[in-house]
């Protein structure tokens, strides 16, 4: 694969928690390459890795050897303050408990990476309107986190995600927290909006009621990747 | 980010509540309680604060306070008034008589005598009266807070409110007459018993017989002399002490300081009210930034800065400390406004101001530091954690 064609790589990346005999081993040497415009997912069972290696490719975790490159910067060479820099600018998150300030109106929290990035408060959370608006929710935003759906609420978190339009989206089991039927909207949703030419997204999951919607699935076990298919029935 | 802080902090009104509850009451406590304290304390030298005119008074070696009366001979006035440098010198009388009232039982009052003929020492603020009628026979001065009150005349009913006392009328001062010529108004005394005033020479018939009645030497420096070095002069060349008034209301709030229990009171106070106020306010700052952690680990993730993250907490607790505090001081403005015609007495010197704002910003600054702490520790990975 080309190398400018790459969101991510990662080659031989170890990571470890603890140390002497409480040490685990979270990642043993992983090989991956993630393509842009890409929806890949990693699938596998509690403990595998898989939400410590998206906390890796996001830079918010660091890694103990190998080498993880996003679009081309090798997070390991990128010093505290460029990491905080890179991942306002790059990255997207999506969370399983949706993490939505609840004190905050569903625009605001939308408008959390704009004003982050400096924007000022009234502006972002305009634009955080508007972009509800397009998903289908204009008549929420000025409703508080408690009161929507966790569907709703899911949507508000995948806005907050794009709303800076970063080159690289993770999810951590982002329908695991909804029903079936407002999972596959979910990820029909972001399937749709989420992902283009120019932005990746890397999915953790062990949902296999969403797999179809992955281009690419890595399954993981024990820190390993045991193999990577594009046939998601593979799995099921 | 600013305002992301502030609606994290008020978002959570009971929490928010909670800190602000906190800081009001130790801000209540530390303005209230060592406001009374230097009330308590001006009050003890209000007789010297209200004697505008000397500039030096002088006494015997061993006077340790304005109300321990030491006599001396009255020969020393002239001695003290031979001194260089002393523009005149007038003798002071103070001391208590026992007045009997109308209903018979008896009370005991603060008696000055004044120069018979400079008067010097006279209370400023006249509400009744002059000041001069002091040297008609048995003439005496009543201060407001006697007149209405503990010399008053007792009701004309069971349960009926006292009479006040009127200028013209006589009370009986150790079992010698005295006539009301005048209401004055002064500062109340430590002790908030009446103040008679009259002349050197009635309070020599209104006291019992004694050797010596000169309490004190009021003396006026001549223009352009060191005070300090005037007293160290008086000092050695008539074997009294001399203080400049300053020096005189230190030693006196000295001798409280060190031979009464009234500071350690109020420092025990002020000290719980501290420590309560900054538990209270530390454990609910830090109980909200321990609810909040997972919110400021996604800000974290999301790119936001440590330093960023310092400057919202540090936001948050002045927003806190401002609104506990104005509250706090709030609380004590109504308190003095609702006691300000009573016997509570209250100082608000700057020196207190800056004391409670050091209070509390010391206490604000505790609680954003324990959190600051937590949150500078923080992983962002920990938003990945269900």
């Amino acid at each position: 694969m080309e190398e400018n064609q790459l969101a991510v790589k990662c080659k031989n990346l170890i990571k470890i928690y603890g140390e002497g005999t409480g040490k685990i081993v979270a990642l043993r040497g992983i090989d991956l390459e993630v393509k842009s415009g890409e929806l890949m997912m990693l699938a596998g069972p509690s403990g595998c890795g898989k939400t410590t290696l998206i906390s890796v490719i996001a830079s918010i975790l660091d890694q103990d050897s190998g080498e993880c490159k996003v679009y081309g910067h090798e997070l390991k060479d990128l010093n505290k303050d460029e990491k905080i820099a890179f991942r306002a600018k790059n990255i997207g998150f999506v969370f399983q408990a949706f993490n939505l300030f609840p004190t905050l109106t569903a625009a605001e929290n939308v408008a959390i990476p704009l004003i982050i990035g400096g924007m000022d408060h009234t502006v972002a959370t305009q634009k955080g309107a508007d972009l509800l608006e397009q998903m289908g929710l204009g008549d929420r935003a000025t409703s508080f986190p408690t009161d929507l759906s966790g569907g709703q609420q899911q949507r508000v978190a995948i806005a907050r995600a794009l709303i800076h339009n970063p080159r690289l989206i993770v999810c951590d089991e982002p329908t695991s927290a909804l029903d079936g039927e407002t999972g596959h909207k979910i990820m029909e949703l972001m399937k749709s909006i989420a992902v283009d030419k120019t932005r990746t997204l890397i999915v953790v999951t062990h949902d296999s009621r969403i797999f179809q919607f992955a281009d690419r699935i890595a399954k993981m076990e024990d820190g390993h990747i045991l193999k990577v298919t594009s046939n998601y029935k593979e799995f099921e | 980010m600013f305002y992301i802080a502030f609606r994290m902090l008020v978002g959570d009104r009971g929490k928010f509540l909670g800190i602000i509850l906190g800081l009001s009451f130790a801000s209540l406590i530390m303005t209230q309680q060592p406001g009374l304290f230097v009330g308590i304390m001006t009050r003890a030298y209000s007789f010297i604060t209200d004697l505008g005119q000397p500039d030096i008074w002088v006494m015997d070696p061993t006077v340790q306070y304005i109300d321990d009366i030491k006599p001396m001979p009255d020969t020393y006035l002239y001695r003290v008034a031979s001194v260089e440098g002393v523009k005149w010198a007038v003798p002071l009388y103070k001391g208590t008589i026992q007045v009997r009232l109308h209903s018979g039982t008896f009370q005991t009052c603060n008696l000055i005598g004044l120069d018979d003929t400079t008067l010097v020492g006279a209370p400023a603020v006249m509400l009744e009266g002059r000041i001069a009628d002091l040297r008609r026979a048995y003439g005496i001065i009543v201060n407001l807070e006697g007149v209405l009150d503990k010399l008053a005349n007792p009701p004309t009913y069971p349960g009926g409110p006292k009479i006040p006392l009127r200028v013209g009328q006589e009370i009986e001062l150790n079992n010698n007459r005295g006539i009301v010529v005048g209401i004055a108004l002064t500062t109340r005394t430590f002790q908030s018993q009446p103040v008679i005033f009259t002349t050197y020479s009635n309070a020599t018939l209104f006291t019992p017989p004694q050797m010596n009645l000169l309490s004190f030497v009021l003396v006026k420096a001549k223009p352009g002399q060191n005070l300090d070095v005037l007293c160290k002069r008086i000092k050695r060349l008539t074997g009294l002490v001399a203080y400049t008034k300053q020096q005189f209301k230190d030693l006196t709030v000295n001798y409280y300081l060190k031979y009464t229990a009234i500071p350690i009171n109020y420092g025990v106070s002020v000290l719980l009210g501290f420590l309560v106020g900054a538990a209270i306010a530390g454990q609910t700052f830090y109980n909200f930034t321990l609810e909040n952690l997972r919110y400021f680990g996604v800000l974290k993730a999301m790119g936001t800065s440590d330093r960023t993250l310092l400057y919202m907490i540090i936001f948050q607790a002045l927003i806190v400390s401002f609104i506990g505090y104005g509250i706090g001081v709030g609380c004590t403005g109504i308190f003095v406004f609702l006691t300000r015609n009573t016997v509570v007495a209250f100082r608000f010197p700057w020196q207190l101001f800056v004391f409670s704002t050091v209070g509390i910003t010391l206490i604000s600054s505790f609680a954003a530091l324990l959190s600051i702490r937590k949150v500078i520790k923080l992983e962002p990975a920990v938003v990945f954690r269900s």
